[in-house]
């Protein structure tokens, strides 16, 4: 039951061509009841084309798509009983809200008493309960993908789709949509699948964030896990933003590696799995995890740099240096000192805050 | 210092060829076509004295003298032959006899050596009522008379308005048979039309516009010579007739030309770009998404398409339907072509009366017959399509 239960979803070597171009490559991904996962990637990488077969609106080429252990690649989209929030909110402009919600029952063919118990029901839940005999057209965006979302919701899907859900809206409501999402999601135990370009939306969101680039899967992990333990040079810049140093692994003790950078300078750094000494590397430093000091301290990892620029951002001090190697960026909380352009300064971070990438 | 006047005067002044031509060959020639169906001024004209008295009378007692002394004065003042003629035709079309008497009557004034006391002298049919109500009705200069023979009726000796006799009634018969042949057409252009326009609408690129050119191009040819293609596919040594018999499907060829089955197949073709790109207009700017939400909500297709598309697209269907259907009603080329004499529709009664019986008047009013009806059914479709509040 536990093997079905982490399984919920599962793709199977799924595998998509348009004509001549391959959008998904040979993919697999389990998604767990319950679960919300974010499929994050810039525009191509797949991910919406992912969602649309799971949806049953695109067939995969090749591989097999599971649901609760059973094969639905010919299960027409109608049948498959999933929940979809597209991006433009596709209401019918022909019915109220009410009668939009109304739908997904009626065509289960639910009795008028219990249709219209559960349309206020997800009316209150969507907070617009004084809106459903308007027509889409009278409401606002956001207002309309409330009521797309309780469509979505009102006939108890098995999984809810979302297809970049949030694009349209301006950032205040789209950040107060994350939460309203996120706390649906815990409070009625949904399993949502939800495709994103934003990668602060899919942090926000989601149990686990996977990460794709051209049609592949670069990383599956928490939120924590994708930020903070980048696999790929991909996965470290489309993430937040992150320094990237050249260099080589001279030795590698248990969980750590010693990085020599181009200047001879050393770097002790955290690293996975497959990445041997002597092997050419990236290192990824978060901007904020850097301190910056007048005087060489205790860290372990430290390197003299100079600062080039230093600009004020209300909730923190971005400062831009440069050694004799590569350029570097700093971010500092607002109560840090402000730094004048040519200061020396010793950047500092511990071997947690970085990570080796093997490239 | 009147800021806006010179500027509306300069924009008036540029729109003025557009009235003077609208005025000049629509709103004049329409007006004077209908002012046909409804004036009468032949009887009225010749005879102003009886006019003047004859309206005093009762129509029931026999004639008083100053009415037949009227008739007399006026009678021996025409000079014009062909008024005189144009009078008799009008007056004997009201009341049979008046043709025999008028000549009488004339030839017996013009005897000035002997000039008869009063008209009951010359014929004793002077002393009828009926004689002198046909001329007291005929005098007004506005007649419904058009317009009530376009519609089968006619005023009896009363003056009550009543069916014409059958022998007279064919005007209904074929205003019906056109609305019906207007109707099938309408039926038949919207199931072809509206999964062509779904189609169409749902391609893109070359295919899109290869649909649309199909159904375009039909659209930038002469009215005639596409009804004339049809003339020569339909015939009975035609292409439909010997393909069907070469494929063996039928031993003797089918009758589709001059007869109804003709009329509708070219109307249909005809008239299928009016309602195609009505259709195909709304159903672009339906959303793409809407049917995918229907089927991720649970609808099966065709319940998508009943209860999403349908309802969305029906505007479209609507307006190409009105289009066709005021097209199809005032058609007359095509039916004079490809119908039999069964399937003569209203408009070639009009070009019959028009133009080869010179009878203004009636066709004057069959053709504001045919304007109301146009008229009511647009009044029809307005009320219906803007009481639909879900599109904006």
């Amino acid at each position: 039951m536990e093997h079905s239960l982490a399984e919920f979803i599962k793709f199977d070597r799924i595998t998509k061509f348009y004509g001549p171009l391959c959008v998904v490559e040979n993919l697999d991904l389990s998604i767990a009841k319950g679960e919300f996962v974010s499929l994050l990637g810039p525009s191509g990488s797949g991910k919406t084309t992912l969602l649309m077969m799971l949806a049953g609106f695109e067939q995969a080429t090749s591989g097999k798509i599971l649901l609760d252990g059973a094969a639905i690649n010919d299960v027409p989209t109608h049948k498959r009983d999933m929940g979809v929030v597209f991006q433009s909110y596709a209401l019918f402009p022909h019915m109220t809200v009410g009668e939009n919600i109304a739908f997904p029952l009626q065509m289960r063919g639910i009795d008028k008493a219990e249709t219209a118990a559960r349309v206020k029901q997800a009316l209150d839940m969507v907070q617009l309960s004084a809106l459903a005999d308007r027509r889409p057209s009278q409401l606002s965006g956001g207002q309309q993908q409330r009521v797309a979302l309780a469509r979505a919701l009102v006939f108890e899907p098995r999984v809810v789709l979302m297809d970049e859900p949030l694009g349209a809206l301006d950032k205040q409501l789209r950040e107060q949509m994350q939460l309203d999402i996120r706390d649906l999601h815990r409070r009625l135990g949904l399993t949502i699948v939800f495709v994103t370009h934003d990668q602060s939306e899919a942090l926000t969101m989601s149990d686990r964030v996977a990460v794709f680039n051209k049609g592949k899967i670069e990383q599956i992990g928490t939120p924590r896990e994708v930020y903070d333990e980048p696999a790929t040079r991909f996965v470290a810049e489309f993430i937040g933003e992150t320094n990237l140093v050249e260099g080589v692994v001279e030795a590698i003790e248990g969980r750590e590696a010693t990085v020599r950078l181009p200047n001879g300078a050393h770097i002790v750094s955290a690293v996975s799995d497959g990445v041997a000494a002597g092997q050419p590397v990236y290192l990824s430093i978060r901007p904020e995890r850097i301190d910056l000091a007048e005087a060489r301290g205790e860290a372990r990892n430290v390197l003299e740099t100079e600062v080039t620029d230093s600009v004020y951002q209300g909730d923190h001090l971005r400062v831009q240096l440069q050694n004799d190697a590569h350029p570097l960026i700093a971010k500092l909380g607002r109560r840090s000192r402000e730094f004048a352009p040519g200061t020396k300064v010793f950047a500092a971070f511990s071997a947690g805050d970085c990570r080796v990438i093997a490239p | 210092m009147s800021g806006p006047s010179p500027r509306m005067g300069r924009s008036l002044l540029l729109l003025a060829p557009l009235f003077l031509f609208l005025i000049g060959f629509f709103v004049w020639p329409l007006f004077s076509m209908m002012s046909q169906a409804v004036s009468d001024p032949a009887v009225l004209r010749l005879l102003p004295r009886t006019a003047d008295v004859v309206g005093e009378w009762d129509r029931q007692s026999p004639p008083s003298m100053p009415m037949q002394t009227a008739l007399m004065d006026d009678l021996r003042a025409v000079d014009d032959d062909q008024a005189l003629g144009d009078m008799v035709r009008r007056l004997n079309s009201a009341r049979s006899g008046f043709r025999t008497l008028m000549s009488k009557t004339t030839s017996a004034l013009s005897d000035t050596a002997n000039p008869p006391p009063d008209l009951v002298s010359i014929d004793k049919r002077w002393e009828k009522p009926e004689f002198w109500i046909a001329i007291a009705d005929a005098l007004s200069p506005l007649t419904d008379r058009n317009l009530l023979a376009a519609v089968d009726l006619g005023r009896n000796a009363a003056g009550a308005i009543e069916h014409l006799p059958a022998d007279q009634s064919v005007n209904r018969v074929i205003l019906v048979r056109t609305f019906w042949i207007a109707a099938l057409v309408t039926f038949f252009c919207a199931c072809i039309g509206f999964p062509y326009a779904i189609i169409a609408a749902s391609l893109s690129g070359w295919k899109r516009d290869l649909m649309l050119a199909a159904v375009l191009l039909p659209l930038w040819t002469s009215l005639l010579v596409r009804t004339a293609a049809w003339f020569i596919l339909l015939q009975e040594q035609g292409l439909i007739n010997d393909f069907l018999r070469a494929i063996g499907l039928i031993d003797a060829p089918l009758a589709l030309i001059f007869n109804r089955t003709g009329v509708i197949i070219a109307m249909t073709h005809v008239l299928l770009p009016f309602m195609v790109l009505p259709i195909y207009s709304v159903l672009i700017t339906i959303p793409k998404n809407l049917m995918p939400a229907a089927a991720s909500l649970g609808a099966p297709p065709m319940r998508a398409f009943l209860r999403v598309l349908l309802p969305l697209s029906l505007r479209g269907v609507a307006s190409g339907g009105l289009l066709v259907f005021i097209s199809a009603i005032g058609y007359y080329i095509t039916p004079a072509l490809i119908g039999g004499p069964g399937d003569q529709m209203i408009s070639s009664i009009i070009a019959f009366y028009a133009t080869g019986s010179a009878n203004w008047g009636m066709a004057g009013a069959l053709g504001m017959v045919l304007l109301v009806a146009t008229l009511l059914l647009y009044s029809v479709y307005a009320r219906l399509s803007s009481d639909e509040p879900g599109r904006r």
